[in-house]
């Protein structure tokens, strides 16, 4: 079986893999936000970023070839990846304290494991007023990361197409497909997987808000929880 | 004449709360029976410990909260000018916290919503139009994220600290 080699270990490949399917694969952490087993890759959010034969490449979208030389856990990388996050959290509204997605949402937890102690950068402090419309789901948009799951998942899934991506640099936002723009007119329903997949909790499902005790949640691990 | 050594300086330590809610100086406190440890090797300068109001010079600054008014800054800024290492404490102080919530709002609308009126006392600190992380005022030389960080985190960093070695972030939880 041809293989290529990730931070110097041989990682079989199949035909059709991306470099994040086949090192996921084969027991490896490649760290991601937009990606998605059950929806199409976009390589937006950048964080699965990898070298590939010393060039950047997004992880999810770049076709893994035999005899490729991936880097993922270097130094610089992880440098990297640790800016990427903190520009996320100070481009959003994230209060991890009082969110009821704590402990489930993939930003704290990649920021977690990147060593994230601090912001770095100004916070922006965005306008992005809570659409409560939805008898079922919340849209917090402070917490939106533009990662596209929604839209991928309402698309592929739903056959829906809810949601798009609007806007332009700072003011890229969430679009919500209906006459008023609000989700209550929208064609979502809570049992669409739109409604369940947004990994930060821009969308959730109202009224089961901190069902997991904390200790039992996603990403409550020793190393986390101290 | 005696040849024992004499015993090391203690390291000064100040702490204060400007925006929060003192949940990180309680969970400091959760450190427990370690503090009759750290006793023996820090002595408190400014801090709710000792009700001792102005921050003389220290080797360690641990600030909870952010900055919401003009008192804030300006003890923020003492604290900078006088501590050697300054430690940003909690969510608040590392982000604005929770007190950040109001930051879409207009502070002259919520002191009508909240006092009928805008209190103008001058004795009132002025307060700022949005509430800020204190890494957007000063330099800060470490973090301790979470809300609040918890026990061993505060320990960890101290004993680190004490024994002049670069912290290690192993304990790190936001909320």
């Amino acid at each position: 079986m041809s293989s290529f080699s990730f931070d110097g270990q041989p990682v079989p490949l199949q035909p059709g893999d991306t470099i994040l399917q086949a090192a996921q694969r084969a027991g490896h952490e490649v760290p991601h936000l937009c990606w998605h087993p059950e929806v199409s890759a976009s390589a937006s959010c950048r964080v699965c970023t990898v070298r590939v034969d010393g060039r950047p490449a997004a992880a999810c979208t770049t076709a893994a070839a035999a005899g490729q030389r991936v880097e993922c856990h270097t130094a610089d990388l992880r440098a990297q990846r640790l800016h990427l996050l903190q520009m996320l959290f100070v481009e959003g509204n994230h209060f991890c304290p009082g969110c009821e997605k704590s402990g489930h949402c993939l930003l704290q937890h990649q920021a977690e494991r990147a060593g994230m102690t601090d912001l770095h950068y100004e916070t922006l402090n965005p306008e992005r007023p809570v659409d409560a419309s939805h008898p079922d789901v919340l849209f917090e948009p402070n917490r939106c990361i533009l990662c596209q799951l929604c839209v991928r998942a309402s698309d592929e899934l739903d056959g829906k197409q809810v949601f798009a991506i609007g806007g332009h640099g700072i003011a890229t936002h969430l679009l919500i497909n209906s006459a008023s723009g609000r989700l209550g007119d929208s064609a979502l329903a809570v049992t669409d997987r739109a409604a369940h997949i947004c990994p930060v909790g821009a969308l959730l499902p109202k009224r089961v808000g901190f069902a997991v005790p904390i200790g039992q949640r996603t990403f409550d691990d020793a190393e986390t929880r101290g | 004449m005696s040849t024992a050594n004499p015993a090391p300086a203690k390291l000064r330590v100040a702490t204060v709360s400007l925006a929060g809610c003192f949940g990180c100086h309680m969970s400091f406190l959760d450190i427990d029976e370690r503090l009759f440890e750290l006793i023996e090797h820090i002595q408190f300068d400014r801090s709710p410990l000792t009700d001792i109001k102005t921050v003389g010079l220290c080797d360690i600054g641990l600030i909870e909260g952010g900055l919401c008014n003009a008192e804030n800054v300006e003890v923020l800024r003492a604290f900078r000018a006088n501590c050697r290492v300054l430690v940003a404490v909690g969510a608040c102080a590392i982000t604005g916290g929770l007190p950040a919530l109001r930051n879409h709002l207009d502070v002259g609308d919520m002191l009508q919503a909240v006092y009928g009126t805008v209190p103008d006392d001058p004795e009132l600190p002025l307060p700022l139009n949005k509430v800020h992380p204190i890494h957007e005022v000063v330099r800060i030389d470490h973090s301790l994220p979470g809300c609040p960080p918890s026990a061993d985190a505060f320990w960890h960093l101290l004993q680190d600290l004490i024994a002049g070695r670069e912290p290690a972030h192993g304990l790190i939880r936001y909320d």
